[in-house]
């Protein structure tokens, strides 16, 4: 059974999404979903202790040996961010049902559903596959079926939306196709184990730095790093609330995870960092993101752009990590993929529920929506003060080792970044609070029908709450697998 | 000389490549957008296969007059970033016909200016 968890995992979504089609049930297919989502979960769960005791888990497909076949493959990275994928997956499934009646067309509900699983194999699979190729299919498995997704609302800006990000998500996809092309023609392997090894000798050949010049840039067009993340303020504010969430805390970590994956495990830290430095090139870019992302968002009246736009800052700390190239940075950036999809789920969970219930997520419309959903807004507090990092919540942990990874270099500006985009994190923050809590609802808004959102959508949010003070607290789990990622992932460097 | 000649299929590869790109840039028009995307998309499909190409290779079919072969690896490789290639187009078509549907034309700017006044 333990062996055959890489496989089942990407095969159990796959399988049930075409059940969907044929079931259309809406109550049957969501049941279907929910228990598939759940089902994995729990296989990440028995999947962590053997992975971090005993060793990777590896299956080979069709029973064909590693370099030739593929293989997939659970190690200490993707073992941790499986588990990340799944658990949001089976907490917004959990949360998903009233949401996706609410704001999906009827005759729509069962596609929504068998999109979802669709994702759900392609992400899963990107994470658990050893074989570049496989990795770029299951790229677009994903990317496909999120365009799907977005696009499945009633709002017909969606439509442009995903429209935009198809083009630009099959431009970053090409890139990493190109990229593994050149590999595959320097190295003659596809299979992630198999090229690093090839690429050792391989390291002053101009087409191996062409090859990572086109990943880097394809994997980071993907998660939306600054100046490539055009397309995801529109994916996110106008895709329907559950997949916001969805996407806004499990894709970008993947793609995160894909970035690491080539560049640690494929091409060698000390190939990209003390050759071709793309350390100094991630820095830039991930400070621009958080000043650029963070100001954007203060601006915003819509709270999912205003999300949209706070999730771009966040992905630039999660690149800064990687860029402070060092064990405490990658391990930053790699907790914070673990925290910042907490966070982020739970905000967005909270605009889910406000969206349901007033129909609408612009602040106008929210002046003094803290009395009348208290369970809402207290979540969305909380969740806020974890985005700007305030003790006792996770985002304060992933804060306190990129500091600490920084002052390590005494790269003080980095210090100050971080600081700075905490205060801005703040103000955006402060502005939803504002006028939740003190401000009257304009004269004449219709509060008739305003209430609490249905109790499934508070529990779940709140599951997320809770866990998001509880790894705030005990951060020794979390910070014990980021740890010995980052170590296994860097390996003997510098 | 030779290093224009002799690796001409890169440089097929670059142009057409670029010309997908630069419609996609420069196109307002969204069907001609998925044509540019598909031109870019097919230069890689054209630099996969030409890298598994060897000069007098037959197909890897084991037989006694042959003895170069070309590589099958990439051929197969591209077949399955075809049928990718295939579904996004679809995919994209399919929002195009619903995009005028619910805005009554495919070009950007007018859908761009629908948007901001709503």
């Amino acid at each position: 059974m333990i062996a055959h968890l890489p496989a089942l995992q990407v095969v159990l979504p796959l399988l049930f999404a075409p059940v969907c089609v044929l079931l259309r049930q809406h109550t049957l297919v969501w049941l279907v979903t929910l228990l598939v989502s759940w089902a994995v979960f729990i296989m990440a769960c028995l999947s962590i202790p053997v992975v971090f005791d005993i060793g990777p888990l590896s299956y080979e497909l069709g029973g064909w040996a590693a370099p030739w076949g593929i293989e997939y493959k659970l190690d200490q990275l993707s073992a941790f961010v499986v588990l990340i994928v799944t658990a949001i997956g089976a907490i917004v499934i959990t949360y998903a049902r009233q949401s996706v009646t609410h704001e999906i067309p009827r005759d729509r509900v069962y596609l929504f559903y068998t999109a979802y699983l669709l994702n759900l194999t392609g992400i899963l699979g990107v994470v658990v596959t050893g074989d570049v190729f496989n990795l770029f299919v299951f790229i677009e498995i994903s990317s496909l079926s999120s365009y799907a997704l977005i696009s499945i609302g009633r709002d017909r800006r969606a439509l442009m939306a995903a429209y935009r990000y198809l083009v630009l998500g099959t431009i970053g996809a090409t890139f990493i196709l190109i990229g593994v092309g050149l590999l595959y023609v320097m190295t003659g392997t596809l299979n992630i184990d198999d090229l690093q090894q090839r690429l050792v000798d391989l390291e002053e050949q101009r087409t191996v730095i062409t090859a990572l010049a086109f990943l880097t840039v394809g994997i980071s067009l993907k998660f939306a790093l600054f100046p490539l993340h055009f397309w995801l303020p529109n994916a996110y504010t106008y895709a329907p609330s559950v997949i916001s969430v969805f996407l806004a805390s499990t894709t970008t970590k993947v793609f995160i995870y894909v970035l690491l994956r080539f560049l640690f495990s494929i091409f060698g830290a000390s190939f990209v960092y003390d050759v071709v430095h793309v350390d100094r090139i991630l820095l830039i870019c991930s400070v621009l993101a958080i000043f650029s992302g963070s100001l954007s968002a203060i601006y915003q009246d819509n709270i999912k752009r205003m999300l949209a736009y706070s999730s771009i800052a966040q992905i630039g700390y999660m690149v800064l990590g990687v860029g402070l190239a060092s064990v405490t940075g990658v391990l930053a950036g790699i907790i914070h993929l673990f925290n910042h999809a907490l966070m982020k789920a739970a905000l967005f969970m909270c605009m889910g529920c406000v969206f349901y219930r007033i129909g609408s997520v612009s602040i106008g419309q929210m002046k003094g929506i803290g009395r009348t959903m208290p369970w809402t807004m207290a979540a969305f507090v909380i969740a806020g003060l974890s985005l700007v990092g305030v003790p006792l919540t996770v985002g304060f942990i992933s804060k306190w080792y990129l500091i600490q990874a920084a002052i390590e270099q005494d790269n003080w500006v980095i210090v100050i970044t971080v600081l700075a985009g905490s205060l801005l994190a703040m103000i955006y923050i402060w502005r939803v609070v504002e006028a939740a809590y003190f401000q009257e609802p304009d004269i004449g808004t219709d509060t008739a029908g305003h209430g609490e959102a249905p109790p499934m959508m508070v529990i779940a949010l709140w599951v997320v709450i809770i866990a998001n003070i509880y790894f705030g607290i005990n951060a020794e789990m979390t910070s014990g697998f980021a740890r010995r990622s980052a170590e296994f992932l860097l390996g003997a460097w510098p | 000389m030779q290093y224009l000649t002799g690796q001409y299929n890169y440089w097929v590869v670059i142009i057409l490549m670029m010309i997908g790109f630069y419609i996609v840039i420069s196109q307002g028009n969204l069907v001609k957008k998925m044509i540019g995307l598909n031109i870019f998309q097919v230069s890689v499909f054209i630099l996969f296969i030409s890298m598994g190409y060897l000069e007098g290779g037959t197909a890897p079919i084991h037989a006694p007059d042959y003895s170069r072969y070309a590589s099958p690896l990439p051929h197969v490789l591209i077949l399955t970033a075809i049928v990718v290639g295939i579904s996004t187009t679809a995919l994209g078509l399919a929002l195009i016909v619903r995009i005028k549907k619910a805005f009554g034309t495919v070009e950007e700017d007018e859908i761009q200016s629908m948007e901001d006044t709503q």
